[in-house]
């Protein structure tokens, strides 16, 4: 038999590269020369069910995005008819992708209607009809340009939280946009999951707004509110108690200075109370309006709200330029850290929603791993003493095939980066099982061609070639199910199918190429009369 | 060593039995699968949305114990499951509820008996609309990519039969985990899809060497030629799945709570996988080529 010399290489290369790529995850610290002679350093990924973590699917509310975009238009209008001097009843944003302008006059409709075209082109102007002696006119937006919307709203979330886990301090975070609308978020190893979702989900629309000091907010349920005013409330915990109260504060509905604004946000701790606060800086715009609202309104309440709720609503002492100002209200030193960073790192498009978290405990991923290996050696353990005894040299021919490829397998998923799984796990214990199979029918194939009397040399060689096809047939099936698993499922499942699949593929050459070499360079080194099987 | 020397068994003789065990069988998945479709089996959370979580207390507990407690803080509909060692319990709920919710509950009801989370899921709905979606589309896509090739590497007959074993095969694994009224999650379908690949081995195995002895003696009786062939092979049908079982019980017993099901499901799949070889596959090819007249012209 010639020609096993190249088989042998080829194993030897495979060994070879398996244990380089392998020692990173099995060295707890690689050598420097190793780093130096840019040798693997990638350990193995463990999943997050492995290592601990927390898996987030958020759905960014798209369509709240069109509205806001919506509402700064009306807003926008507002303004820019005013200083026009055009009169009008109201403009509001009406439904989900509507804007409704009500005018006292055909003639002011008309103005404003070539204003409104000159301003936004791409809007869809539904001609002004008379309602109850008004005339009202709508603005729509296209499908196409919502759809715009939508989407920026999505890539500024996912840029958003990005930055906020970047600053929250998480290591290999993965942030990923899946689908239209959704966001995949993992941390692995992360201590404090509660806050970090807190962190990420939170909408942190900054919002400075006057408080309407002509309403007593007790009594607005039965009075009635001003249109352009309305009830927010301010939360408070008894840091003594824990208790939570509820104050309503009503304040005008149009904020006048927003978050955008900001370009930094710091945590102090207030020296005279040793209470924590978060120090906020304008950018010029910012502080140029800061500076006019708080100079026209010495005396009155102005509101800091964030997300719907006010966090503090101070009397303005004095005009205050210079374009900083400070956020302080009932939290903890955390909660303020948490919001200096949100307002840093920008307010949300729209809000999230939390579809799907999965969080796993650092002490269930050893567990795990723990387990899933010793159920991979007992499974080891079994089926090499069965093949050992039923096959008895050949057995161990064919558990060499089985370890090799396990190590194979390990060596792959280091190189490819793959992520290792529980599931993942479970696939390699089962291959332990698959890996010999395939010998198994190699073996009995061969075990009848010796009853039909042949030489151990030509049915070592009808063995392997009869069943070569039936072997096939099974890897091929496998692989189908497995590609389909690997297309479609995420995490843990995918994990799974990577391991499999792999784990077939290099069973063809384990079971078929490694073990056959076995047999042929010993047969030609040694006279063989019986063979072991 | 051998484990059968020369057996002499009447596999298609046994198929009146053998059939009508497996009519139960697949009847009882069908049924199962009815369930899953309209939500009524044991689902999983990712399919019907809800909270799981895996609690570790640090004294022992019972059921009926954190049943009170969270039925005192509000939360009465509950699955509650004990995992054996180590003072866990594993809470499942469909409601909107939250893990934050338990969380405070416990931590109020039960202050004697503080409680780590070990893992806790929150699936939204519309997350497990979609998973069943893709569930779908991925069990369709599998089953025609093995009938795909079954089609391309075996004649109709045997097609056809190989075809109603993996199916078989699939329905037997739904029908134990619907009587057992075990969690239908994503783990139990990977399980499924796993075994419909793998099953087609054992199947192969048969069918090869019945061709092959059909091609050797054309004038034995069909049923005989069957039967011979599957006894000649008996010996390694039993045991590629021997080695394989022995490596999914082993998963089964040392693998831990959050595969239990899963490895389970394996075993399952391995045990019907080499029994629908046998006495499903092959009998309906031998009933098949026995009949004397074509079907088509039987059926003008």
């Amino acid at each position: 038999m010639k020609g096993y010399t190249w088989r042998i290489s080829l194993i030897v290369a495979f060994i070879v590269a398996s244990v380089l790529y392998l020692t990173p995850t099995l060295v707890t610290t690689l050598p420097t020369w190793w780093t130096d002679m840019m040798l693997p350093k990638d350990k193995i990924h463990l999943g997050l069910d492995l290592q601990g973590g927390t898996h987030l699917v958020m759905e960014v509310e798209t369509q709240k995005a069109v509205e806001g975009s919506l509402d700064l238009i009306a807003t926008d209008l507002e303004d820019s008819l005013t200083t026009d001097n055009l009169r009008y009843k109201s403009i509001a944003r009406v439904g989900s992708d509507k804007v409704q302008l009500s005018l006292y006059d055909r003639g002011t409709a008309d103005k404003v209607q070539a204003v409104v075209k000159k301003k936004y082109p791409d809007m869809e102007l539904i001609p002004a009809i008379d309602e109850g002696g008004f005339v009202s006119m709508q603005l729509r937006i296209n499908e196409k340009e919502a759809q715009v919307r939508k989407d920026r709203a999505v890539a500024q979330a996912l840029e958003t939280i990005r930055n906020r886990i970047d600053q929250f301090g998480v290591s290999e975070p993965v942030i990923q946009r899946e689908g239209l609308t959704n966001i995949v978020v993992q941390l692995p190893g992360i201590k404090d999951p509660k806050r970090a979702i807190e962190l990420i989900g939170k909408t942190a629309r900054l919002e400075f707004k006057l408080v309407d000091e002509s309403v007593n907010p007790a009594t607005a349920a039965t009075t009635g509110l001003p249109e352009d005013s309305e009830i927010l409330y301010e939360k408070r915990t008894d840091p003594a108690t824990g208790a939570v109260s509820e104050t309503p504060i009503a304040v005008k509905k149009k904020a006048i200075i927003t978050g955008d604004l900001l370009t930094d946000a710091q945590i102090r701790i207030d020296s005279q109370y040793n209470q924590p606060y978060v120090a906020i800086d304008f950018n010029s715009t910012g502080a140029r309006l800061f500076d006019q609202v708080t100079a026209a309104n010495v005396g009155k309440r102005f509101a800091i709200v964030l997300d719907s709720n006010v966090y503090s609503a101070p009397v303005i002492r004095e005009r205050i330029s210079g374009g900083s100002a400070q956020i302080s209200g009932s939290f903890t030193e955390k909660e303020a850290a948490d919001l200096a960073i949100v307002l840093r790192a920008g307010s949300l498009p729209a809000p999230v929603k939390i579809l799907q978290n999965v969080t796993v405990g650092p002490s269930l991923g050893k567990e795990s791993i723990r387990k899933g290996l010793m159920a991979g050696m007992i499974g080891v353990a079994l089926v090499f003493v069965f093949m050992a005894i039923y096959y008895k040299v050949s057995g161990l021919v064919a558990n060499f095939g089985m370890v090799l490829n396990i190590f194979f397998l390990m060596g792959a998923l280091s190189a490819l980066g793959a992520t290792l799984t529980l599931p993942g796990i479970a696939a390699i214990v089962l291959l332990v099982g698959i890996s010999v199979d395939a010998n198994v029918l190699i073996f009995e194939r061969i075990r009848e061609e010796l009853r039909l009397g042949k030489t151990p040399h030509a049915a070592l060689d009808a063995g392997y070639d009869k069943a070569f096809l039936t072997i096939m047939d099974s890897h091929v099936t496998a692989l189908i199910t497995a590609a389909v698993l690997f297309q479609f499922g995420t995490g843990p499942v995918k994990g799974f199918a990577v391991s499999l699949s792999l784990g077939i593929i290099i069973n063809l050459f384990t079971s078929l190429v490694s073990t056959k070499v076995i047999f042929d360079a010993f047969l030609e080194r040694f006279h063989v009369k019986r063979l072991s099987i | 060593m051998e484990l059968l020397r020369k057996t002499n068994i009447d596999f298609i003789g046994m198929r009146k039995i053998s059939f009508i065990i497996s009519g139960i069988v697949a009847i009882l998945g069908i049924l199962g699968i009815i369930a899953i479709g309209r939500g009524t089996a044991n689902m999983g959370i990712d399919f019907s949305g809800g909270t799981s979580m895996q609690l570790k207390f640090a004294q022992p507990v019972t059921t009926q114990g954190v049943r009170d407690a969270l039925a005192k803080g509000g939360l009465k509909e509950v699955d509650l499951q004990e995992i054996t060692g180590g003072n866990q319990m594993l809470v499942k709920m469909h409601s909107d509820k939250t893990a934050a919710n338990v969380e405070e509950i416990l931590t109020q009801q039960l202050p004697q008996n503080p409680f780590t989370v070990e893992s806790s899921t929150e699936i939204g709905p519309s997350i497990g609309e979609k998973l069943k979606k893709d569930t779908l589309v991925a069990v369709a896509l599998s089953m025609l990519g093995i009938i795909l090739y079954i089609a391309w590497r075996f004649d109709f007959k045997f097609g056809v039969a190989a075809v109603v074993a993996t199916m078989h095969d699939v329905l037997a694994i739904i029908a134990v985990f619907y009587v057992m009224h075990k969690e239908v999650n994503i783990l139990l379908i990977t399980a499924v899809l796993t075994i419909a690949g793998y099953s087609l081995t054992d199947t192969v195995v048969v069918f090869d060497r019945i061709r092959e002895n059909m091609h050797k003696s054309l004038k034995d009786p069909m049923v005989t030629i069957f039967n011979r062939s599957i006894n000649e092979v008996l010996s390694r049908t039993i045991i590629t799945s021997l080695t394989t079982f022995l490596a999914a019980s082993s998963l089964y017993f040392f693998g831990g709570e959050v595969i239990n099901d899963f490895a389970f499901a394996l075993v399952v799949g391995v045990l019907v996988a080499t029994y629908s070889s046998v006495f499903v596959a092959s009998p309906i090819v031998a009933l098949w080529e026995k009949a004397p007249v074509p079907a088509e012209t039987k059926a003008a």
